[in-house]
């Protein structure tokens, strides 16, 4: 699997820009160790004018660089944390409708209905400012709109696979069908659930940055969101405020989903390609 | 037309349990947030004595229990009464119907553009699959669906506003133009371009990828083959057999979008300060107006289902099978 993931080029410029900014995200507090949100030098200085601040400065005058980096830190948490949110929750919902079937899968079909029909930014808007803007919160705010997918997904390989025979001897020999659903099911049905990981993680980022951008994100650190929503305020002036974090959205989004392309490329056993 | 009749019925008398759960899931999501009504009256009209504040909270039937309030809250949306708005001083639905035209434009020419730009792209990417056009043509829409729409809506706003001068920079129409008949429609098409633009370029990724990925599949089926077989043109058999076939999926993606465009609409009408539902239910955020903000989201959900039951009923006509097995299903 690894050796086909290696030959598709998507993939690897994916994995290639993803490793990078993994390690811009790690080394965030040792690149800046100063917090990104202390005024370092003149208000709304342009890139490329000053060595100390190659980005150049906001309106306030901080680092735009250093918010650059320390931005990447959250979009990558809330990206990764929304999407393991988002996949345990679903994943467990579609294993216990997909095994109990009957009222219990009904029921729980219907509550997926409820929740694809509810606009998912408008539920992760409600949430934030119901409960207040921090950053589990967001997290949970976002994975409450995408946990929908992989429940669908992991139902129906669940309706697939309990009619297997390995389920059926887990059954003669007495297991707990709590026990068969969760430890023989589950594990066997996450494949394709994790086929669909790059695809949320790429929603939550640009979810998370959207939910900044209108000033519910968390108020204590910064995110490309926050910067580019800052940016604003001097948009006629000075748009690469709002332009510079904007790409470094596009292209982290872009990097996830052509590592994405290349997963699932590697994972599908035949090739679709003419 | 019995058929469809069928379908729409049968579609409807299943969102209902839908429908109810969404109401019980905001109503407790209402009493998450802090303070109730009362409170929120309070602050907007500059408080009162305790007396009032127990009249009220009487009247208004806040002083009953959490199930008791839930049936209250169900029976009043079922007559159509989502409350009163304290922020703007208005009953919801009237702030909500207000608003909603301008989304519907807004989202409609969206859908509109993205939709039939992205299948033309997808039938051009998809009729040579491997070509470089194709290449091309996949790797630009997926760059183009990693861009978030408020970004993309700033940049145009900086190039065509700002820079060139050619388009409005926010709003809907020029206010207070005394602009009637064409001139208006013409303004407020001035206005949308930005703002649908920005909205259209990025769905319309999904389009194109949906229309390519469809366009191969029936490529390789016999049919195509026989079609070939019998030494048809190329331009034929992609436009009368593949295309055709492939456009069946871009439908079901309308209905399953809806919902997702509805909340992408929210940051798009507070970039271009649009006054539609998006901006309504920022608004309603930043002046925590829970109950209106909850109104927002179910007035939304009652319109996704009523799009989803619109694609469904075009589809039932595009593929008879689909319409037929469903109906009598």
């Amino acid at each position: 699997m690894m050796a086909r993931f290696a030959k598709s080029p998507e993939g690897l410029f994916g994995a290639a820009v993803l490793a990078v900014l993994i390690v811009i995200a790690l080394g965030a507090p040792l690149f800046f160790p100063r917090d990104p949100l202390s005024i370092v030098g003149p208000a709304l200085t342009a890139p490329f004018t000053d060595w100390a601040l190659p980005l150049g400065t906001d309106r306030l005058g901080r680092n735009v660089l250093a918010g650059l980096v320390h931005g990447a830190r959250a979009s990558l948490l809330v990206g990764f944390a929304a999407t393991i949110a988002a996949i345990i929750i679903g994943a467990s919902v579609g294993t216990i409708a997909g095994f109990a079937g009957g009222l219990v899968d009904e029921i729980l079909m219907r509550i997926v209905d409820a929740f694809q029909t509810v606009p998912g930014f408008l539920l992760a808007l409600a949430f934030v400012s119901v409960i207040g803007a921090s950053l589990p919160v967001v997290v949970l705010a976002i994975a409450l709109g995408a946990w929908t997918g992989p429940a669908r997904l992991a139902r129906a390989e669940v309706l697939s696979l309990r009619e297997r025979d390995y389920v059926a001897a887990a059954r003669v020999i007495g297991m707990h069908p709590a026990e068969i659903a969760f430890r023989e099911i589950l594990p066997n049905a996450l494949a394709p659930v994790l086929a669909l990981s790059a695809v949320i993680v790429a929603g939550a980022i640009l979810t998370e940055a959207a939910l900044s951008f209108l000033g519910l994100g968390d108020p204590n650190i910064v995110t490309w969101g926050s910067m580019i929503a800052e940016g604003r305020a001097v948009l006629r002036s000075s748009p690469f405020l709002s332009i510079i974090p904007g790409l470094a959205l596009v292209i982290t989004v872009l990097g996830v989903y052509l590592f994405g392309e290349g997963l699932a490329e590697a994972l599908s056993r035949r090739r679709v390609r003419l | 037309m019995h058929r469809a009749g069928k379908l729409v019925l049968r579609r409807l008398v299943g969102s209902i349990p839908v429908l109810l759960i969404v109401l019980v899931g905001t109503f407790f999501l209402l009493e998450l947030a802090s303070g109730d009504a009362v409170d929120a009256y309070l602050v907007s009209t500059g408080g009162g004595d305790a007396a009032l504040v127990e009249t009220l909270r009487a009247n208004w039937g806040l002083d009953q229990s959490p199930i008791t309030r839930l049936g209250l809250y169900l029976w009043n949306v079922l007559h159509l009464d989502f409350g009163y708005s304290v922020l703007l001083n208005r009953p919801i639905l009237t702030v909500v119907l207000e608003r909603l035209p301008n989304t519907l434009l807004l989202m409609g020419s969206a859908v509109a553009l993205s939709f039939g730009i992205g299948s033309l792209l997808g039938i051009a990417a998809g009729s040579r699959p491997g070509s470089a056009r194709d290449r091309l043509l996949s790797i630009g829409s997926l760059a183009l669906y990693a861009v978030p729409s408020f970004w993309l809506g700033l940049v145009l706003v900086v190039v065509f506003s700002v820079q060139l001068r050619w388009l409005p920079l926010s709003g809907i129409e020029t206010l207070a133009s005394g602009k009637a008949g064409l001139d208006r429609a013409l303004d407020i098409i001035r206005h949308l371009v930005l703002p649908v633009g920005a909205l259209a370029l990025i769905y319309l990724a999904l389009y194109l990828r949906l229309m390519r990925a469809g366009m191969v599949e029936v490529w390789r089926q016999d049919f195509v083959l026989a079609a070939r077989a019998k030494g048809l043109s190329r331009r034929r058999i992609v436009w009368r057999h593949v295309a055709r076939n492939a456009l069946l999926p871009l439908v079901t993606m309308l209905g399953l979008q809806s919902a997702t465009m509805l909340g992408g609409s929210v940051v798009i009408e507070s970039v271009f300060s649009i006054p539609g539902l998006g901006r309504l239910a920022q608004e309603a955020v930043s002046g925590r107006d829970t109950p209106l903000l909850m109104g927002i989201i179910v007035i939304s959900a009652v319109l996704v289902i009523l799009t989803n039951l619109i694609v469904d009923v075009v589809y039932a006509f595009l593929d008879p099978r689909v319409g037929a097995s469903e109906a009598s299903a």
